[in-house]
């Protein structure tokens, strides 16, 4: 039937198939695909819902504050709504933000100051605190409450905002001036449906890892059983602020040079390569142009998509050096380790940064800690905390880049048991760090690190670097322990080994012992105690001998 | 038995005669190694050498296995002083309990009292059948044979399809009555049976033995008994393997692990009858191959490397053609032939030929 309508020689518009289908396309609305791939940005279920929430509202303060250089302090609570709706209150003392910009902040996906810069923050896509506000209002109706003051000398501005999710717009629902008792700040409430659990993936232990980053914070927390812990503040530096960079060439792609081809003001090709990407100068430009047979001083605009091809063969035909590293703030090895020992109970401490390396044209720094012994458990697995750009990374532990280099460094050298190829055993909290402009996550949810042959190689040297200072330490440990073993071993045996002889021979046990006993004070025997044990006389080199019955 | 009591009290006052003097607790043991095990030409039997190792009680590494040996010691002469009979295992639990106030265990595993029980047999020069320690017991004997075990008197060829299962003390057997012409010893149970369901033993007036796997020592002593007292030859019937091969050389010449008992337990005339790399070729087993494995080759070539094969070309040639082959095969590979083949063809042809290897 549809073909006969197809070779029939002047169809009416309205049988043509592609124009039937047509009334059924048409744009979709960035909220209509949030609504329905809520996952992709972390919302999958109620429990991570809330964790995502919190964690979105707390980068967001904490980059807003090392940004204005404010030591933050920042308060989390979260009260039980009951009926699974859960509000969370984030507050925070930062720079606060204009009233024209509220409404765009909070109530318009995609928009943000950190998507275009390659600098490093903890937030990249702009994406974040906008999902959850339209998380909230999806699953409880509501609108986000938002209060927030630049100066002392001015009043605060307070809010209710929701999103219009088919054109993408943010829609204000009352707003008011308001007297706040504070000098600066923003304040965010976010009605959301839930779920409250404590563990390796809650809010609790997102705090807490973040405390451990972040030593320069202070977090007051109330979680929805009203507990309330106070993260306070160890170190009173802030972090260097970290600068922004151009892009380097050797990570660009095709369709974005194309893209920057297109849109740049500079006139000449040689203008546009020194100008819009780190790390090229006139000389370079001219080697680049060389190496792609192109005119320097051809009209950017005019470059095809072929050219811009001959264009990339060049960049790489060119030996172009690294991109600057002064744009990344490690939390640095001194801090690393004062914010661990803070949360983590344990007998040894060791951490390490590396120098910078670079992935993709990108600049990234890896840090590692260890804490071994304390309360922790000795049966089981490593904990392990991951972090990227001081954020704590929860979710996916065995799909990111650090479960790898972990699981590939061989803990066995630094007297840890590890079974093959997993996580080592015993009483050690690992923990990672990658600094970076551009940390390449395996998703938009942003909670596992993509494998790139250089992090993981960073990583793994990182760990073997602690690992070193870990073993000088566990071995002493294990001397101590041997030597006062071994002072130990005969005074144990010797009432055994006097009670066998006895019944052997008829001579009184208690002859034999105390004869033994005076022994033991004996010089050359005490030096036995501190001898480090034989090799063993016994070993038959006869593995498979009989083994008769 | 009172010589086994004395030797053991003696073991005990020369340890705190010693201590009296000053001397810390020592006792002196031959190594059991290769690197101490000398193959005897004239006797044909592996032979423990000079090689002695101290174990002191003051010596951190020697401590644990020095109140081991002490207390299976100890475990023997009760057993001894009451003329009751324990196992290995048994034994263990006698010797294992945890020191006081720690985590330590004076035995952890059975194989720790076993290898402080051979080594009480090395120092005491006693058996530990004759320390009443009997390992269980395993494997089945078939043939016109009558014994007298323990006031019983017990006919080989009227045991059903089982047969006599051989004790691990054999000393105290008395043999009434022995028909046969020669042993026919395999290291496999099913093929034993096999032989005893065709009523090999007695067609051809015979005896045969198997255990599973390895020979123990009650089996050994038991071949060994019944070669040197009634003079029979003893056939040993094995898979083509390096494992076979290494049953064979335990049987004629003794272990290495127990080279100290060697005297007791050695079948310095054992001859084997198969199967070899010529049956291979002569009964077309070739078919039913298995592959060598890389520990098989490695087992091979150490078994070919032992003093007491070196220079035997026989054997040497065994050795190299099955190298060569790169295969294994088994007993029951001839099962193949025929159900009834290996009693109707198979062994009487080899016997009838002398077509064996020593």
């Amino acid at each position: 039937m549809v073909q006969s309508k197809l070779t029939d020689s002047a169809p009416n518009e309205e049988m043509i198939i592609a124009t039937q289908l047509a009334k059924g396309q048409r744009e979709i609305s960035v909220g209509e695909f949030f609504a329905k791939n809520r996952h992709l940005l972390g919302f999958d279920n109620k429990k991570k819902a809330l964790l995502t929430v919190v964690k979105e509202a707390v980068d967001n303060s904490l980059d807003a504050c090392e940004e204005a250089r404010i030591l933050p302090e920042i308060i989390v609570e979260i009260i039980d709504m009951g009926n699974e709706r859960y509000r969370i209150i984030v507050e925070d003392n930062g720079p606060g933000i204009v009233k024209k910009q509220v409404p765009r902040i909070f109530a318009k996906l995609l928009y943000g100051s950190k998507f275009h810069k390659l600098r490093m923050s903890r937030g990249q896509q702009g994406i974040g605190i906008s999902a959850a506000v339209m998380y909230g209002q999806l699953t409880t109706g509501r609108p986000a409450k938002i209060l927030t003051k630049i100066h002392s000398s001015k009043p605060a501005y307070a809010c209710e905002l929701k999103i219009d999710t088919h054109k993408n717009e943010p829609e204000i629902g009352s707003d008011e001036e308001k007297e706040w008792n504070k000098e600066h700040g923003t304040r965010v409430e976010i009605d959301i449906e839930a779920t409250y659990l404590k563990g390796s993936q809650s809010v609790d232990e997102y705090l807490k890892q973040t405390a451990i980053t972040n030593p320069h914070a202070t977090i007051i927390y109330t979680n929805p059983k009203a507990e309330q812990v106070i993260f306070a503040r160890v170190a009173n530096e802030l972090p260097k602020l970290p600068t922004e960079i151009q892009p380097h060439l050797y990570g660009v792609e095709l369709g974005v040079l194309m893209d920057m081809l297109k849109r740049t003001e500079s006139r000449t090709l040689q203008a546009f390569l020194t100008s819009e990407f780190t790390r090229v100068g006139a000389g370079t430009a001219k080697q680049i142009c060389e190496n792609a047979a192109l005119l320097q001083s051809m009209k950017p605009r005019e470059i095809t998509r072929e050219l811009a091809e001959k264009l990339m063969e060049g960049v790489k035909k060119t030996r172009l050096i690294a991109p600057p590293t002064d744009c990344l703030s490690p939390i640095g090895a001194e801090q690393l380790e004062s914010g661990l020992k803070k949360e983590v109970g344990a007998e040894f401490y060791c951490s390490t940064t590396r120098p910078p390396a670079i992935y993709r044209g990108y600049p990234f720094i890896i840090e590692a800690a260890l804490a071994y012994g304390g309360q922790q458990s000795a049966e089981e697995q490593a904990h392990i905390l991951r972090y990227a750009n001081r954020v704590p990374l929860l979710y996916q532990q065995s799909a990111c880049a650090s479960f790898k280099s972990i699981t590939q460094t061989a803990w066995r050298n630094y007297g840890i048991s590890q079974p093959q190829n997993a996580l080592p055993v015993g009483q050690l909290t690992i923990v990672l760090h990658i600094a970076s402009v551009w940390v390449p996550f395996t998703s938009e949810s942003k909670e596992a690190i993509a494998h790139y042959p250089e992090i993981i190689k960073e990583m793994k040297l990182a760990l073997q670097d602690c690992g070193r200072k870990l073993a000088m330490y566990v071995h002493k440990k294990a001397r101590i322990k041997d030597a006062q073993e071994r002072a130990n071993i005969f005074e144990r045996y010797i009432p055994e080994v006097a009670d066998s002889l006895a019944q052997l021979s008829g001579e009184k046990k208690e002859n034999i012992q105390e004869a033994l006993l005076k022994m033991l004070s004996k010089p050359e025997i005490q030096a036995q105690v501190a001898m480090p044990p034989e090799e063993d006389i016994y070993k038959l080199d006869t593995r498979q001998e009989e083994q008769d019955e | 038995m009172n010589k086994t009591k004395e030797k053991l009290a003696e073991l005990g006052s020369s340890i705190i005669a010693g201590v009296k003097k000053g001397k810390q607790p020592r006792i002196e043991i031959p190594v059991r190694a290769l690197s101490n095990v000398v193959y005897n030409e004239k006797t044909k039997t592996l032979e423990l050498g000079n090689k002695t190792a101290e174990r002191l009680f003051f010596n951190v590494g020697h401590t644990k296995k020095f109140v081991q040996t002490i207390e299976v010691a100890k475990v023997a002469k009760q057993l001894l002083d009451l003329e009751k009979h324990a196992s290995l295992r048994d034994v263990f639990y006698m010797a294992k309990r945890t020191l006081p106030g720690t985590n330590i265990n004076l035995v952890d595993e059975q194989t720790e009292s076993d290898k402080a029980i051979e080594d009480l047999e090395l120092i005491t020069d006693f058996s530990r059948e004759q320390l009443n320690i009997n390992a269980n017991k395993n494997g089945s004997v078939a043939g016109h044979v009558m014994i007298e075990d323990k006031g019983d008197t017990i006919d080989w060829s009227k045991l059903g399809s089982g047969g006599w299962s051989i004790p691990s003390n054999v000393e105290e057997i008395k043999f009434r009555k022995v028909d046969a012409k020669y042993i026919i010893y395999m290291e496999k149970a099913a093929v034993w049976e096999r032989l005893h369901e065709d009523k090999f033993w007695d067609k051809y007036s015979c005896i045969i033995m198997s255990s599973q796997g390895q020979t123990t020592r009650g089996i050994r002593r038991l071949l060994q008994r019944l070669n040197q007292e009634h003079t029979l030859p003893v056939y040993v019937l094995a898979d083509f393997d390096p494992y076979g091969f290494y049953i064979y050389s335990v049987l004629k010449f003794g272990s290495i692990n127990l080279a100290h008992i060697s005297e007791r337990q050695a079948l310095p005339e054992a001859k084997f009858l198969g199967i070899t790399a010529d049956d291979i070729e002569k009964y077309g087993l070739k078919k039913h191959f298995i592959t060598l494995k890389d520990v098989d080759i490695s087992r091979l070539k150490q078994i070919a490397d032992y003093d007491w094969f070196k220079k035997n070309k026989l054997w040497q040639r065994q050795f190299k053609m099955m190298k060569d082959f790169g295969s294994k095969a088994e007993i029951q590979a001839l099962s193949a032939r025929g159900i009834t083949f290996i009693s109707d063809t198979y062994l009487p042809e080899k016997i009838k030929n002398k077509d064996w290897i020593e």
